[in-house]
């Protein structure tokens, strides 16, 4: 098992192309981190200048939203898969 | 009381029918608020009407007047809803559309004689929004009510949707709805927060994002300001994306227990139903969610009479939600 993160289709230039990424850490913080660390490029697209998530970027454990499961300390396990995508307007309006 | 003077008055005061068949957890019960038993057919009546009132309170509309026009970006629901209010006040209405919404909801605006503005379907409402933005900048005497910034659209859910449900449903623990405007979960939200101890606040929305295709950079993302102004990070507890397949499953198990709501009910209920899996064993609870609307608006897209692999793939192109 492993870690799955999908990456979306803005980030991808900026992700050496890459649709979905292998996961390495124990919590959001360290994942985002390894991906930041080999890809330098998505590093602003996924941290605000003081480390804390980009604003407009949404982050899901298995479609539950990192923010309301402690953010970047959110605990990742094998198997699960993280999902990036983009804060746009949705919904039933 | 059953003799009404304006089909205005209809607007509100839906039914919630216990939908606990559903529950896979037998203490916990759930509760589903129907709100397509509004007359233009979903919640947003309660949104329209509310920003119509405020808009005519502050004097930027004046009913009767003539020649005032407004424009507004809806993925349907709202525009509905305006245009029934529009059209009952002698307002001319245009509604930024995206394309790839399901035919029935754009017969519906030309019911009430709501003129239609196409925005690019692959930017989904995010592009509607920017277009009917940059529409209201060039023309200053059209009245642009921006549901996603307007406190009227929390604030008809705070006085109206939230009461109401504490009324029908005082043993409420949970709240689940859509995130759209966000309208409906600060509103509700709010109200339950500040009348219910305890009361936990969850957020259900389609991966938007992943549809939405028209993005050049992150920096084009949008947060509704409705959102924001009422610090809706910390009014949520949770929430949780739930996907088209999932949404057309749970759309269906609900028309099996004599519910015919629209897809995004669907969505709804699957998050109830992760919700109710969260409970500890031995502990009861009440989750209360919102029915946006009925399966009418739908039915061209097959959800409960095609192949579900097929429906999915269609659900995938149309915004649903």
């Amino acid at each position: 098992m492993a870690i799955t993160v999908r990456i979306p289709t803005v980030l991808r230039p900026a992700a050496g192309g890459l649709a979905v990424i292998t996961g390495t850490g124990s919590t959001i913080g360290e994942i985002l981190g390894a991906i930041a660390a080999e890809h330098p490029g998505v590093q602003p697209q996924l941290f605000n200048a003081d480390g804390s998530l980009h604003k407009f970027l949404n982050v899901y454990i298995n479609d539950d939203d990192v923010r309301y499961l402690g953010g970047l300390d959110a605990s990742v396990a094998d198997g699960d898969e993280v999902t990036l995508l983009p804060a746009v307007a949705g919904g039933a309006a | 009381m059953t003799r009404y003077a304006s089909v205005l008055d209809l607007i509100g005061n839906t039914p919630v029918v216990d939908a606990s068949a559903l529950s896979p957890n037998p203490n916990v019960k759930i509760w589903v608020k129907l709100e397509g038993r509004n007359p233009a057919g979903s919640v947003k009546d309660r949104v329209a009407y509310s920003l119509i009132r405020a808009a005519e309170a502050d004097g930027r509309l004046t009913p009767g007047k003539p020649g005032q026009t407004l424009i507004e970006p809806s993925s349907g629901n709202t525009g509905i809803a305006l245009a029934m209010v529009c059209r009952m006040r002698g307002y001319h209405l245009k509604v930024v559309l995206p394309s790839n919404v399901s035919p029935e909801r754009r017969q519906l605006l030309e019911v009430w004689g709501a003129e239609i503005i196409d925005s690019p379907g692959s930017e989904g409402s995010n592009g509607a929004v920017r277009m009917a933005q940059k529409l209201a900048a060039d023309n200053p005497t059209w009245v642009f009510l921006y549901q996603y910034a307007n406190p009227a659209n929390p604030l008809a859910h705070y006085t109206t949707t939230g009461p109401e449900i504490l009324a029908d449903i005082p043993e409420v623990t949970h709240f689940v709805a859509g995130l759209g405007t966000s309208g409906t979960l600060m509103g509700v939200g709010r109200f339950l927060k500040e009348n219910v101890p305890g009361v936990k606040i969850w957020a259900i929305e389609p991966p938007s994002g992943e549809m939405v295709d028209g993005l050049r950079s992150l920096e084009d993302g949008y947060i509704p300001p409705v959102f924001t102004d009422n610090d809706g990070a910390n009014l949520l507890d949770r929430r949780v994306v739930v996907r088209p397949r999932e949404s057309l499953e749970w759309v269906r198990k609900m028309a099996e227990i004599g519910l015919f709501v629209g897809i995004s009910s669907g969505a709804i209920m699957a998050g109830a139903v992760k919700c109710a899996a969260t409970i500890p064993e031995g502990e009861e609870a009440h989750i209360v969610t919102i029915a946006c609307d009925d399966g009418w608006k739908y039915l061209s897209t097959g959800a409960w009479t095609d192949d579900l692999d097929e429906v999915v793939e269609r659900a995938k192109r149309i915004i649903y939600f």
